[in-house]
Protein backbone atom coordinates (compact mmCIF):
# COMPACT_ATOMS: atom_id res chain seq x y z
CA UNK A 1 0.00 0.00 0.00
CA UNK A 2 1.08 3.50 -0.76
CA UNK A 3 0.60 6.49 2.22
CA UNK A 4 1.51 10.71 1.91
CA UNK A 5 3.66 10.89 4.94
CA UNK A 6 3.00 14.70 5.95
CA UNK A 7 5.73 15.44 8.49
CA UNK A 8 6.17 18.60 10.42
CA UNK A 9 8.97 19.95 12.31
CA UNK A 10 8.47 22.44 14.96
CA UNK A 11 11.81 23.41 17.73
CA UNK A 12 10.91 22.13 20.62
CA UNK A 13 8.93 24.16 23.45
CA UNK A 14 11.67 25.81 25.22
CA UNK A 15 13.98 26.21 22.28
CA UNK A 16 14.47 30.20 21.57
CA UNK A 17 12.32 30.37 17.72
CA UNK A 18 14.10 33.72 16.90
CA UNK A 19 12.34 33.49 13.13
CA UNK A 20 9.21 32.93 15.14
CA UNK A 21 9.30 36.36 17.23
CA UNK A 22 10.81 38.19 14.58
CA UNK A 23 7.83 37.40 12.22
CA UNK A 24 5.74 37.91 15.29
CA UNK A 25 7.10 41.39 15.49
CA UNK A 26 6.76 42.44 12.11
CA UNK A 27 3.59 41.78 11.82
CA UNK A 28 1.75 44.34 13.85
CA UNK A 29 3.61 46.68 11.55
CA UNK A 30 0.92 45.59 8.86
CA UNK A 31 -2.12 46.21 11.40
CA UNK A 32 -2.71 42.47 12.47
CA UNK A 33 -2.98 43.01 16.09
CA UNK A 34 -3.58 40.31 18.60
CA UNK A 35 -1.00 37.77 16.78
CA UNK A 36 1.03 35.62 19.30
CA UNK A 37 3.37 32.46 20.00
CA UNK A 38 4.02 32.86 16.51
CA UNK A 39 6.43 29.27 15.34
CA UNK A 40 8.13 28.96 12.54
CA UNK A 41 8.58 25.55 11.34
CA UNK A 42 9.14 23.09 8.06
CA UNK A 43 6.75 20.94 5.99
CA UNK A 44 8.20 17.37 4.75
CA UNK A 45 6.16 15.38 2.56
CA UNK A 46 6.59 12.09 0.36
CA UNK A 47 5.13 8.88 -0.68
CA UNK A 48 5.79 5.49 1.29
CA UNK A 49 5.15 1.81 0.62
CA UNK A 50 4.07 -0.02 3.55
CA UNK A 51 1.67 -2.98 4.76
CA UNK A 52 -0.43 -0.99 6.69
CA UNK A 53 -0.68 3.02 7.80
CA UNK A 54 0.44 1.41 11.70
CA UNK A 55 4.00 0.57 9.82
CA UNK A 56 3.91 3.80 7.82
CA UNK A 57 3.68 5.88 10.82
CA UNK A 58 6.27 3.46 12.62
CA UNK A 59 8.91 4.11 9.90
CA UNK A 60 8.51 7.85 9.06
CA UNK A 61 8.90 8.20 12.93
CA UNK A 62 12.02 5.86 12.82
CA UNK A 63 12.76 8.82 10.20
CA UNK A 64 12.66 11.73 12.08
CA UNK A 65 14.59 10.52 15.29
CA UNK A 66 17.01 9.00 13.13
CA UNK A 67 17.42 12.22 10.25
CA UNK A 68 14.79 14.36 9.52
CA UNK A 69 14.87 16.52 12.77
CA UNK A 70 17.30 16.68 15.25
CA UNK A 71 15.60 16.11 18.49
CA UNK A 72 17.93 17.75 20.48
CA UNK A 73 16.19 20.47 19.36
CA UNK A 74 13.54 19.65 17.28
CA UNK A 75 10.08 17.74 17.66
CA UNK A 76 7.64 16.43 15.04
CA UNK A 77 4.42 15.59 14.12
CA UNK A 78 3.80 12.63 11.77
CA UNK A 79 0.43 12.28 9.61
CA UNK A 80 -0.04 9.53 7.35
CA UNK A 81 -2.79 8.76 5.02
CA UNK A 82 -3.66 6.08 2.36
CA UNK A 83 -2.61 7.67 -0.89
CA UNK A 84 -5.33 8.10 -3.29
CA UNK A 85 -5.05 6.34 -7.27
CA UNK A 86 -4.12 9.07 -9.13
CA UNK B 1 59.29 14.31 10.30
CA UNK B 2 56.45 16.81 10.33
CA UNK B 3 52.95 16.60 11.35
CA UNK B 4 50.04 15.89 8.64
CA UNK B 5 46.77 17.16 8.68
CA UNK B 6 43.73 16.61 6.74
CA UNK B 7 41.35 18.77 6.02
CA UNK B 8 37.99 17.80 4.94
CA UNK B 9 36.45 19.17 2.04
CA UNK B 10 32.52 18.98 1.54
CA UNK B 11 30.62 20.35 -1.45
CA UNK B 12 30.06 23.74 0.14
CA UNK B 13 32.69 23.84 2.59
CA UNK B 14 34.85 27.19 2.19
CA UNK B 15 37.13 27.90 4.63
CA UNK B 16 39.45 24.80 4.09
CA UNK B 17 42.49 26.86 2.12
CA UNK B 18 42.27 29.08 5.48
CA UNK B 19 42.67 26.18 7.54
CA UNK B 20 45.65 24.82 5.06
CA UNK B 21 47.16 28.51 5.32
CA UNK B 22 47.29 28.04 9.16
CA UNK B 23 48.37 24.86 9.65
CA UNK B 24 51.72 25.87 7.25
CA UNK B 25 52.00 28.66 9.93
CA UNK B 26 52.06 26.52 12.46
CA UNK B 27 54.72 24.21 10.41
CA UNK B 28 52.30 21.12 9.28
CA UNK B 29 51.80 19.49 6.42
CA UNK B 30 48.20 19.60 5.39
CA UNK B 31 46.38 17.94 2.53
CA UNK B 32 42.72 18.86 1.50
CA UNK B 33 40.86 15.60 1.45
CA UNK B 34 37.35 15.40 -0.74
CA UNK B 35 34.14 14.84 1.37
CA UNK B 36 33.51 11.61 -1.62
CA UNK B 37 36.73 10.09 -0.44
CA UNK B 38 36.09 6.29 1.26
CA UNK B 39 39.62 6.83 2.94
CA UNK B 40 41.55 8.82 5.15
CA UNK B 41 45.08 9.25 3.18
CA UNK B 42 47.92 8.78 6.12
CA UNK B 43 47.46 11.41 7.93
CA UNK B 44 48.04 12.05 12.08
CA UNK B 45 44.63 14.44 12.56
CA UNK B 46 41.55 16.09 10.67
CA UNK B 47 40.03 19.15 10.20
CA UNK B 48 36.36 19.27 9.73
CA UNK B 49 36.58 23.37 8.43
CA UNK B 50 33.68 26.03 8.40
CA UNK B 51 31.06 26.55 5.46
CA UNK B 52 28.22 25.40 4.09
CA UNK B 53 28.21 21.84 3.63
CA UNK B 54 25.85 20.21 1.39
CA UNK B 55 24.22 23.62 1.17
CA UNK B 56 23.55 23.72 4.94
CA UNK B 57 20.47 21.10 3.55
CA UNK B 58 18.09 20.31 6.36
CA UNK B 59 19.86 21.22 9.30
CA UNK B 60 23.86 22.71 8.78
CA UNK B 61 25.98 19.36 8.84
CA UNK B 62 22.56 17.13 8.72
CA UNK B 63 23.48 15.64 5.58
CA UNK B 64 27.61 15.97 6.09
CA UNK B 65 27.48 12.83 8.09
CA UNK B 66 26.44 10.78 4.96
CA UNK B 67 29.27 11.55 3.51
CA UNK B 68 31.72 8.60 2.60
CA UNK B 69 34.60 10.27 4.16
CA UNK B 70 32.76 10.41 7.57
CA UNK B 71 32.78 6.66 8.07
CA UNK B 72 36.91 6.81 8.32
CA UNK B 73 36.86 10.03 10.18
CA UNK B 74 34.97 8.38 12.82
CA UNK B 75 37.03 5.39 13.11
CA UNK B 76 40.06 7.54 13.21
CA UNK B 77 38.11 9.42 16.10
CA UNK B 78 37.36 6.05 17.50
CA UNK B 79 40.90 4.91 17.45
CA UNK B 80 41.51 8.13 19.28
CA UNK B 81 42.97 10.51 16.19
CA UNK B 82 42.97 14.02 16.53
CA UNK B 83 39.38 15.24 14.92
CA UNK B 84 38.81 19.22 14.91
CA UNK B 85 35.60 20.76 14.00
CA UNK B 86 35.22 24.40 13.17
CA UNK B 87 31.77 26.48 13.26
CA UNK B 88 30.28 24.31 10.60
CA UNK B 89 32.50 21.43 11.23
CA UNK B 90 31.17 21.74 14.72
CA UNK B 91 27.50 21.40 13.73
CA UNK B 92 28.99 18.34 11.32
CA UNK B 93 30.34 16.74 14.90
CA UNK B 94 27.13 17.24 16.73
CA UNK B 95 25.03 15.92 13.99
CA UNK B 96 27.35 12.81 13.57
CA UNK B 97 26.68 11.94 17.23
CA UNK B 98 30.48 12.05 17.74
CA UNK B 99 29.92 15.88 20.22
CA UNK B 100 26.86 15.77 21.90
CA UNK B 101 24.06 18.90 21.89
CA UNK B 102 23.42 20.85 18.94
CA UNK B 103 23.56 23.84 17.45
CA UNK B 104 20.48 26.21 17.27
CA UNK B 105 19.88 29.61 15.44
CA UNK B 106 21.62 32.73 17.56
CA UNK B 107 19.57 34.16 19.92
CA UNK B 108 18.79 37.24 18.31
CA UNK B 109 18.25 36.19 14.67
CA UNK B 110 21.63 37.96 13.87
CA UNK B 111 24.39 36.27 11.53
CA UNK B 112 27.51 37.06 13.67
CA UNK B 113 30.82 38.32 12.14
CA UNK B 114 32.95 39.47 13.94
CA UNK B 115 36.47 38.76 17.06
CA UNK B 116 34.98 37.72 20.05
CA UNK B 117 36.65 37.04 23.61
CA UNK B 118 37.21 33.52 24.59
CA UNK B 119 38.32 32.02 27.85
CA UNK B 120 40.50 28.79 28.13
CA UNK B 121 38.04 26.44 30.43
CA UNK B 122 40.10 22.90 30.39
CA UNK B 123 43.11 21.58 28.91
CA UNK B 124 41.70 17.69 28.63
CA UNK B 125 41.31 19.08 24.58
CA UNK B 126 43.85 18.10 22.10
CA UNK B 127 43.62 22.16 21.14
CA UNK B 128 44.55 23.55 24.26
CA UNK B 129 46.55 20.60 25.88
CA UNK B 130 49.37 23.62 25.68
CA UNK B 131 47.56 26.24 27.21
CA UNK B 132 46.51 27.19 30.76
CA UNK B 133 43.38 27.41 32.12
CA UNK B 134 42.03 31.01 32.28
CA UNK B 135 44.12 31.90 29.23
CA UNK B 136 42.17 34.48 27.26
CA UNK B 137 42.25 33.94 23.49
CA UNK B 138 40.70 36.92 21.08
CA UNK B 139 39.24 34.76 17.76
CA UNK B 140 36.86 35.85 15.33
CA UNK B 141 33.57 34.36 14.87
CA UNK B 142 31.33 33.96 11.79
CA UNK B 143 27.76 32.28 12.38
CA UNK B 144 24.16 31.92 12.16
CA UNK B 145 23.69 28.70 13.81
CA UNK B 146 26.36 28.75 16.78
CA UNK B 147 24.13 29.04 19.69
CA UNK B 148 25.03 25.75 21.62
CA UNK B 149 22.02 23.55 23.52
CA UNK B 150 22.13 20.37 24.87
CA UNK B 151 19.89 18.67 27.92
CA UNK B 152 20.68 19.51 31.47
CA UNK B 153 21.62 15.99 32.08
CA UNK B 154 24.02 16.73 29.48
CA UNK B 155 24.98 20.08 30.56
CA UNK B 156 26.30 18.46 34.25
CA UNK B 157 28.42 15.38 32.10
CA UNK B 158 29.88 17.85 30.05
CA UNK B 159 30.83 20.13 33.34
CA UNK B 160 31.80 16.85 35.45
CA UNK B 161 33.72 15.21 32.84
CA UNK B 162 36.30 19.01 32.25
CA UNK B 163 34.80 18.43 28.52
CA UNK B 164 33.78 22.54 28.40
CA UNK B 165 37.36 23.35 26.52
CA UNK B 166 36.10 27.15 25.48
CA UNK B 167 33.85 30.20 27.04
CA UNK B 168 32.46 32.97 25.76
CA UNK B 169 33.45 36.06 28.01
CA UNK B 170 30.63 37.95 26.77
CA UNK B 171 28.26 35.21 25.05
CA UNK B 172 27.34 37.01 21.83
CA UNK B 173 25.27 34.12 20.58
CA UNK B 174 23.23 32.72 23.48
CA UNK B 175 25.22 29.47 23.95
CA UNK B 176 24.04 27.63 26.97
CA UNK B 177 27.00 28.00 30.21
CA UNK B 178 28.62 30.36 27.70
CA UNK B 179 29.90 27.81 25.53
CA UNK B 180 32.09 28.68 22.74
CA UNK B 181 33.99 24.84 21.99
CA UNK B 182 33.70 21.23 23.89
CA UNK B 183 35.41 17.96 23.45
CA UNK B 184 34.28 14.42 23.82
CA UNK B 185 35.20 12.29 26.86
CA UNK B 186 38.60 11.38 25.90
CA UNK B 187 39.48 15.51 24.52
CA UNK B 188 40.25 14.33 21.36
CA UNK B 189 37.37 14.96 19.02
CA UNK B 190 36.89 19.03 19.76
CA UNK B 191 34.18 21.47 18.34
CA UNK B 192 34.20 25.19 18.24
CA UNK B 193 32.21 27.94 16.73
CA UNK B 194 35.17 30.57 16.77
CA UNK B 195 37.61 30.28 13.93
CA UNK B 196 41.19 29.61 14.73
CA UNK B 197 42.23 29.65 10.97
CA UNK B 198 41.67 33.61 11.06
CA UNK B 199 43.66 34.47 14.06
CA UNK B 200 46.71 32.44 13.00
CA UNK B 201 49.04 35.57 11.68
CA UNK B 202 50.17 38.75 12.92
CA UNK B 203 48.49 40.46 9.92
CA UNK B 204 44.62 39.26 10.54
CA UNK B 205 45.24 41.23 13.96
CA UNK B 206 45.37 37.96 16.41
CA UNK B 207 48.19 35.35 16.34
CA UNK B 208 45.25 33.38 19.54
CA UNK B 209 43.93 31.27 17.03
CA UNK B 210 47.77 29.77 16.06
CA UNK B 211 48.27 28.44 19.48
CA UNK B 212 45.13 26.55 19.15
CA UNK B 213 46.18 24.89 16.15
CA UNK B 214 49.81 24.38 17.39
CA UNK B 215 48.41 22.18 20.28
CA UNK B 216 46.55 20.47 18.09
CA UNK B 217 49.49 19.29 15.86
CA UNK B 218 51.19 18.82 18.66
CA UNK B 219 48.56 16.40 19.67
CA UNK B 220 48.12 14.85 16.52
CA UNK B 221 51.46 14.14 15.92
CA UNK B 222 51.97 12.13 19.89
CA UNK B 223 49.90 9.38 18.03
CA UNK B 224 50.58 6.67 15.16
CA UNK B 225 50.07 7.80 11.51
CA UNK B 226 46.58 7.03 9.85
CA UNK B 227 45.52 5.31 13.20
Amino acid sequence: MRFDVTVEVHLRPGIADPEGSTVERALPTLGFDGVSHVRVGKLITFELEADSAEQADQQATDMCQRFLTNPVIEDARVAVAEAQPA
Amino acid sequence: MSTTIGVIQFPGTNCEQDVVEALREVDAEAVVVWHGDERLPSVDGVVLPGGFAHGDYLRPGAIARFSPIMSAVRSFADQGGSVLGICNGFQVLTESGLLPGALQKNAGLKFLCGPAELVVCSTKSVITAESTVGTSLRIPVNHFEGNYTCDAETLASLRAGDQIVLRYADNPNGSVDDIAGICNERGNVVGLMPHPERAAHALLGSRDGAALLRSFVGESSRVPSGV
